[in-house]
């Protein structure tokens, strides 16, 4: 199919450069003898690489079920050690007492407000810091004078855990909002500007070159090319961004206490430990567990994922 | 610059009587003093649908070169025209976005054409079956084996719809048989489309399969050290014996080039 292609192209065309022509009959015929494209077809058949996607069962066996064995095994030697008496009840409460905990917030109908408070809290300081983070990354890493100047500080503030800010936050701001925004920034923005820097870092130099020869320079240049080339590490920061979000504001929470601030997951952590309710304490830092995993799982995981599945950079779709 | 804008104009005049022209072009790398010359003294014209190979081995510089014609990097002296606008440019890697689909890589580069949205898919799918890749529009990169992602980098360079096309080594990386097949491939697109080639390389019986003038580059600095013109008929395979008469020629002479800087 595709020599009938070639020959009759090239019959057509007999305006042609002189020297490109294949007038000499006996070429015409050998390149017909020795034509090539059948091969091309056969090459492609053999080296197409082929994607496939794991069947759902597969995924439930291989992804769903060791975390549901781990969380059971981890119930089970819990209830054991209650039932052996490692510890005092008020010390050590039963599982079926913390569910039972969890049970009345349910009914006193405060559970969900008390999440709510903290992860609304959590992802509006995020995207805040977002909003920051990415455009500071993006400076730090193009312009050498302020990553001279700023890099290593950015990279410093990650290694500052920024509970360490909330007695400033609170002399500066006040107890309220402002203060819990403030820490959660502190904790996040470096973060994601790091992961933008780390990305850029990473971009194949090839990627912008091939970039310049198709005339994508400058702000069009950073649009098409540069950030989604370097969108692996953003992500991988956007994910360490929000880890350290939730940890502040937890760790926010739980040291500063008002009435304008509302009762979120620290506080309610806070206030159990302060009743000496050592079932809500339990409840208070499974939940505080549960809604980073969900929010990790829910949002960045699969963003994470799609991104390097698109890029063929799981070792799956090897 | 100002030198170079007014032979532009000067060409332009003249209807363009090359695709490219370096004149007593020069390159140096390095600070003054410690300054290490990689191209010295190059005078070359690429005619209009010309297939030019330049040949050379290893510091040659090669890829200087390309660099300087696709206006990456600026001659440090005469001056480089190539009157069809910039220059495509296909590398030895094949350079596709991997966010991005076989097609999309394509469209991306119509985009920074400034081709409106609507002529986007169509010239992309066009160019796609140029290439013989007609299924491969929504391809990414990893799935496509290293014969098609260059046959998709070499859609995308004539995607830039440019009278000129460079080629920096880009078969290098292939194995034999998928090599014959794309100097097959763009022996035919390039008697199709009237393009003008610089293809690089160092692989001779490559440069005479492709050719229809061989440029032999000396080594460190890299001058232009002979030419052969190829009257072989095309289509040629790169077994015939005429390649490789032709062939052992032009290896006879790369090697004495070699040998020489072995010598002192």
């Amino acid at each position: 199919m595709a020599s009938t292609e070639t020959s009759g192209a090239k019959d057509a065309a007999p305006l042609e450069d002189e020297p490109r022509q294949a007038d000499d009959a006996a070429a015409v015929e050998r390149h017909k003898r020795h034509d090539l494209s059948g091969l091309e077809a056969g090459l492609d058949a053999l080296d197409a690489v082929v994607v496939k996607r794991a069947p759902i069962g597969q995924v439930l066996v291989k992804k769903v079920l060791p975390p549901i064995s781990a969380v059971l095994l981890v119930l089970v030697v819990w209830q054991l050690a209650v039932w052996a008496k490692v510890a005092d009840q008020t010390k050590l409460p039963s599982p079926s007492a913390v569910g039972q905990e969890l049970a009345d917030r349910w009914n006193a109908g405060d559970l969900l407000s008390i999440i709510w408070t903290s992860v609304s809290h959590g992802l509006l300081g995020f995207v805040a810091a977002l909003v920051i983070g990415t455009p500071l990354g993006l400076v730090v890493a193009r312009v050498p004078f302020i990553r001279a100047a700023i890099g290593p500080i950015l990279s410093g503030l990650q290694s500052l855990p920024s509970v360490a800010w909330v007695p400033a936050a609170v002399i500066w701001l006040g107890l309220n909002n402002s203060t819990m925004y403030a820490v959660i920034l502190l904790g996040a923005v470096p973060s994601i500007a790091n992961g933008l820097v780390a990305g850029i870092d990473q971009v194949p130099p090839l990627y912008l070159r091939a970039g310049r020869t198709i005339g994508a320079t400058g702000l069009r240049g950073a649009w098409f090319i540069l950030l989604p080339a370097a969108l692996p590490g953003y992500v991988a920061g956007l994910k360490q961004g929000w880890a350290f979000s939730w940890r502040s504001l937890m760790a926010a929470e739980l040291i500063a206490s008002s009435p304008d601030l509302g009762v979120g997951l620290g506080r309610y952590l806070e206030n159990m430990r302060e009743g000496s309710d050592m079932a809500g304490v339990f409840l208070g830092i499974l939940l505080i567990l549960f809604v980073g995993i969900a929010i990790d799982l829910i949002i960045f995981s699969p963003l994470e994922r799609w991104v390097l599945r698109s890029r063929g950079l799981t070792a799956r779709s090897q | 610059m100002a030198d170079t804008l007014t032979s532009a104009a000067a060409q332009s005049a003249e209807s363009a009587a090359h695709a490219a022209r370096l004149d007593h072009v020069s390159k140096a790398f390095g600070r003054p003093g410690g300054r290490q010359l990689v191209l010295d003294d190059i005078t070359l014209d690429v005619r209009p649908g010309e297939f030019v190979c330049l040949l050379g081995a290893s510091g040659c510089g090669k890829s200087t070169l390309l660099n300087l014609v696709a206006g990456l990097d600026e001659p440090t002296a005469g001056s480089i025209t190539t009157p069809g606008g910039r220059p495509a440019l296909m590398f030895q890697e094949h350079a596709l976005f991997p966010w991005l689909t076989a097609g999309k890589n394509i469209e991306l580069t119509l985009r920074m054409r400034g081709m409106p949205r609507e002529q986007r898919r169509p010239e992309a799918e066009r160019l796609l079956s140029l290439v013989r890749l007609g299924g491969a529009y929504g391809k990414r990169v990893h799935e496509l084996s290293g014969g098609m992602r260059q046959r998709v980098a070499l859609a995308r360079a004539l995607a830039q719809d440019s009278q000129l096309l460079l080629m920096d080594e880009p078969f290098a990386a292939l194995d034999a048989i998928t090599r014959d097949v794309l100097h097959d491939e763009l022996t035919r697109i390039w008697s199709e489309t009237q393009l003008s080639v610089l293809f690089v390389t160092h692989n001779v019986r490559e440069a005479v399969r492709l050719a229809q003038r061989v440029v032999l580059l000396s080594s460190r600095p890299g001058r232009i050290n002979r030419e052969w013109a190829v009257d072989i008929p095309q289509p040629r395979r790169i077994e015939d014996a005429a390649v490789a008469d032709l062939s052992v020629e032009i290896t006879e002479e790369l090697r004495g080039e070699i040998r020489r800087h072995g010598q002192h």
